[in-house]
């Protein structure tokens, strides 16, 4: 009965999660080739023991040194990576004052509120995406309100520049970043700012010597949440992002459906999912540590 | 202290507005007469009747509906299974492992998970369409339900588990009688979320289907690209409203459920 219990959902998760990446491994080693399936070599089971040596033989690492030959590779990687640091920060910026503003509401409001930041959450990504797309653009409504306000003579470009994607990530992840600050400063406790104030602290300071402190691990935990899923993103930069848009996800998915080179693909997504090892760990990291706080 | 400065209104005003107001600007121009999406010229329902009378949307949505329905009924099953082990198995080999495989696919950048399972199902020569979408929806909604079903698992008094195997319950009776009643409203909120999510995939859905299916989020994505239209506008406003009418009525029911539970709690403690 145990056995089962863990049997069933073990090897659906092998099956459906860690062999797939095997694949992944294998055929960004391999060529690409003119046929079905578009690389090589495939292993050919009925040869035996030859066909499996034959097999590793023809196997290399071509693609990987494809990937830091060509500049498009790299430069995607770490205009990933900041375009990334960036958002966070800035959704960091945004999130923050939300989430103190929800916990110093009064008691009865809070459930309420918190449920108004879970509920965007809820509906599609995709429109919420979308719903800039008609904001941003020259003749959107956003240019028509400041042309009319006469702040601006001509309508800015926004939509299909990092600008755009910046927007975008900034209120797509926002409650990633709210809801765990919200949950450190629920649990502060005020009468530490009253000390301080006592003490002579101003308001400011108490709160960037209590507060901020205090509220370290809904940073953290926050940050890592936006982080890690947006140096992967592919929507975003897609919709909202201009040719000049260079993010590491758009490059795998076109590398796969308009270039077709399935192992090139392969061998990103391999590098890329190594690079998300470091924030993945130091954040579980950070979980592990903040579990072990509460007990 | 209590009370609310004028930054904190202020913060959380803008915050909210941020929020909100693009989906509203977006419903409010669902209703606009012209195929001009940014100019204003009239109030109309006309682009409803067109999304409706589209059948390549209505194909598509019963795809999208069919897909979450099968995948988050195998993600909740398979979901609360990886949670009771993940909290009641005690160590086992592999563990490690599982809890990584658990944890991993949330974190995973979807346009990699895609990738990886359409290389898994083009190896093993399988034909992409419903199936293979709702193989791949499965594996990573289960996930999302583990971990909401095992918070509820942790946080539950778990000797009146005991107590029903002491009275004579086996361990399945005893799941079904005391375990299953107090973790429904965790498992009910874990199918949710498996539903919407999805309803909502694009990335996976479009690497793992075929040309025999196409998702509504895979022909909203091929239309949208092309730029804003109205009639995406209002196939959006219909989406938005089902998931707020359906999120808010589940809320209400769990708090409903919630204070019922405390109160039935606190009675039983007096009673103790």
């Amino acid at each position: 009965m145990r056995r089962l219990l863990i049997a069933v959902p073990f090897l659906w998760l092998l099956a459906l999660f860690i062999v797939p990446f095997v694949i992944v491994f294998k055929i960004s080693l391999s060529d690409l080739a003119v046929a079905i399936p578009p690389y090589t070599p495939t292993l050919d089971v009925s040869e035996g023991w030859a066909g499996l040596k034959a097999f590793f033989a023809e196997l290399d690492f071509e693609n990987y040194i494809w990937l830091t030959e060509d500049a498009l590779y790299w430069k995607a990687y770490l205009s990933s990576l900041k375009i990334a640091v960036i958002s966070t920060l800035l959704t960091l910026l945004v999130g923050y004052p939300i989430a103190y503003g929800i916990a110093r509401a009064p008691q009865e409001w809070r459930a309420m509120l918190f449920m108004l930041v879970i509920l965007p959450f809820w509906t599609s990504f995709l429109i919420r995406v979308y719903s800039w797309m008609g904001i941003l653009s020259q003749e959107g409504y956003l240019n028509q309100v400041l042309l009319w306000i006469g702040v601006i003579n001509e309508p800015l470009i926004i939509l299909n520049t990092n600008i755009a994607v910046y927007i975008g990530i900034v209120y797509t992840y926002l409650p990633f970043m709210i809801l765990p600050i919200y949950a450190a400063l629920e649990k502060l406790d005020i009468s530490l700012l009253e000390a301080a104030e006592d003490l002579g602290c101003s308001r400011f300071s108490a709160f960037w010597l209590v507060t901020v402190p205090l509220s370290k691990q809904g940073i953290i935990a926050g940050s890592f949440l936006v982080f890690i899923p947006t140096i992967g993103e592919f929507v975003i930069p897609s919709l909202l992002g201009g040719s000049r848009t260079l993010m590491i996800g758009k490059v795998l998915w076109e590398e796969f459906f308009s270039n077709r080179d399935w192992p090139v693909a392969s061998a990103v997504a391999v590098v890329l999912l190594l690079i998300l090892i470091i924030p993945i760990v130091l954040f579980q990291r950070n979980e592990q540590k903040q579990r072990e706080a509460n007990q | 202290m209590r009370r609310m400065t004028w930054f904190n209104v202020t913060s959380l005003t803008l915050g909210f507005a941020f929020l909100y107001l693009p989906m509203l600007i977006l419903i409010i121009f669902s209703f606009n007469e012209s195929k001009l999406v940014t100019v204003w010229a009239g109030f109309s329902t006309k682009w409803y009747g067109e999304v409706l009378r589209n059948t390549a949307f209505l194909d598509a949505a019963w795809v999208t509906v069919k897909v979450a329905f099968i995948s988050s009924c195998l993600a909740t099953i398979l979901g609360t299974m990886a949670a009771i082990v993940m909290v009641r198995a005690g160590r086992f080999k592999g563990r490690t492992l599982f809890s990584g495989m658990i944890y991993a696919p949330m974190v995973m950048p979807e346009v990699i998970t895609g990738l990886s399972l359409l290389l898994l199902f083009i190896s093993l020569g399988m034909d992409r369409g419903v199936f293979t979408i709702v193989l791949a929806h499965t594996t990573f909604a289960m996930c999302y339900v583990s971990v909401v079903v095992s918070s509820r698992l942790v946080s539950f008094d778990q000797s009146l588990e005991e107590a029903a195997l002491d009275l004579g319950c086996s361990p399945v009776q005893a799941f079904r009688l005391v375990t299953l009643p107090i973790i429904a409203p965790a498992v009910i909120s874990g199918w949710l979320l498996a539903f919407t999510l999805s309803l909502d995939d694009l990335v996976i859905a479009s690497f793992t289907s075929g040309p025999s299916a196409t998702t509504l989020p895979m022909k909203i994505w091929s239309s949208v690209r092309l730029g804003v239209s109205p009639e995406i506008n209002a196939l959006s406003t219909i989406m938005i409203l089902v998931v707020a009418i359906g999120v808010i009525t589940a809320s209400l029911i769990n708090k409903r459920n919630v204070v019922r539970q405390r109160r039935e709690e606190a009675a039983a403690e007096k009673l103790a």
